[in-house]
């Protein structure tokens, strides 16, 4: 089932800014190059918070507009490799990435969710190379470190987020990005959005807990053993590539990551004392 | 009895953790953990050594077990993985290209 979105036309109004913009997530930088005028404001919009002209970017996107193929968020994305070519394709978009030149298309009509999904495969691809991935979690900064609350849809992400306290900073609803830095990690804001709709905050802080979500009568926080940990952080990681060296690595970096960092069930029931526990 | 030898397949990832080994396909992302014996099993698993050696030298050593029962278990335990070809099976050594062995 296809699911409708604000489609912008291809032929706006000229535009005058620049065709280039950066959008830098997780500190790393992808420019995006487009000369629609419509997909640009939308773009600047979207990621108002993580636009960075001056940044130099990790790769290059020249997107080019077609006028068909709505978004088709309900198909799973395909993502493979040809020598260091890498390919991205859905019912909604294509898309390439020279890993070696940094540079790559992509085809998509006037939609910011297409794009969301290029960005997410480009940025889980570049983090598989240096021990981060991308996850399926809520994430927040309270006392500069930070939290994250991983679950399937209806765990509760955005629940916990919404009744965190007004001294914490909300990084997102949905999808957390991890960093391995020297030998601990760092958890960064993104744009991606679950029920909130609403950007992260653009800024990283020292990764404290990951909490599995579970939702329960009452609060507690149990211990999890690395094994489950591992395992339960691998369900929750985005991973769309059909390649074993890259779902090797992603394996060591979850294996690596419980051995560092504190991992816990956290069973909840929607009531903001859940955070007198968290942190 | 025939002779069994068994090799780790190359589209794996495997860790020991705290003791436990876990293990992913890197064909379709299934997990799988082995218990204590299963994991001593699977690091023998170089495609040289015999499983009945396997059996003899490693597990009847080191846990109190029959060894026409550790055999029947050890086998079943094999074909479970081969099943799900994170395991190669074969009658003769098999030859295999580089298998970083892990700590």
């Amino acid at each position: 089932m296809s699911t409708a979105v604000p489609q912008l036309s291809p032929q706006g109004p000229l535009h005058t800014g620049s065709e280039e913009l950066i959008v830098q997530i997780g500190g790393i930088p992808i420019q995006l190059k487009t000369n629609n005028p419509g997909l640009r404001r939308l773009i600047e919009e979207r990621y108002a918070g993580f636009l960075s002209p001056a940044a130099r970017p990790a790769c290059h996107f020249k997107i080019q507009l077609t006028s068909g193929d709505a978004y088709r968020g309900d198909q799973d994305a395909r993502v493979f490799r040809i020598g260091s070519a890498w390919s991205l394709e859905r019912g909604d978009f294509r898309a390439e990435l020279d890993m070696r030149r940094r540079v790559g298309w992509i085809r998509q009509s006037c939609n910011p969710y297409s794009l969301d999904s290029v960005l997410r495969i480009t940025h889980s691809l570049l983090l598989a190379m240096k021990g981060g991935f991308l996850l399926h979690a809520a994430s927040a900064v309270r006392k500069g470190r930070a939290f994250l609350f991983a679950g399937v849809s209806g765990a509760g992400k955005t629940t916990i987020v919404r009744l965190a306290p007004s001294d914490a900073t909300v990084l997102t609803d949905e999808v957390s990005y991890v960093r391995r830095v020297g030998q601990g990690y760092e958890a960064y804001g993104t744009p991606f959005a679950g029920e909130l709709a609403r950007s992260g905050a653009n800024l990283s802080a020292p990764l404290d807990t990951v909490f599995f979500l579970e939702q329960a009568p009452a609060n507690n926080i149990q211990p999890i053993c690395p094994r489950d940990a591992a395992r339960a952080l691998l369900r929750h990681i985005l991973f769309f590539a059909e390649d074993a060296d890259l779902g090797r690595a992603v394996f060591d970096s979850a294996v690596a990551f419980v051995s560092r960092v504190h991992t816990a069930r956290l069973a909840f029931r929607p009531d903001a004392r859940i955070w007198e526990l968290v942190g | 009895m025939n002779e069994k030898y068994i090799a780790r397949s190359e589209k794996v990832a495997w860790r020991l953790l705290d003791g436990e080994m876990i293990i992913m396909s890197a064909l379709d992302s299934t997990l799988f953990n082995l218990n204590t014996v299963a994991t001593v099993i699977w690091q023998a698993a170089d495609g040289r050594t015999p499983l009945s050696e396997i059996v003899r030298g490693l597990i009847c050593e080191e846990f109190d077990v029959d060894p026409d029962v550790a055999y029947r278990d050890a086998e079943a335990f094999v074909n479970e993985l081969a099943s799900h070809r994170i395991l190669m099976m074969s009658d003769k050594p098999v030859a295999r290209s580089g298998d970083p062995d892990k700590p």
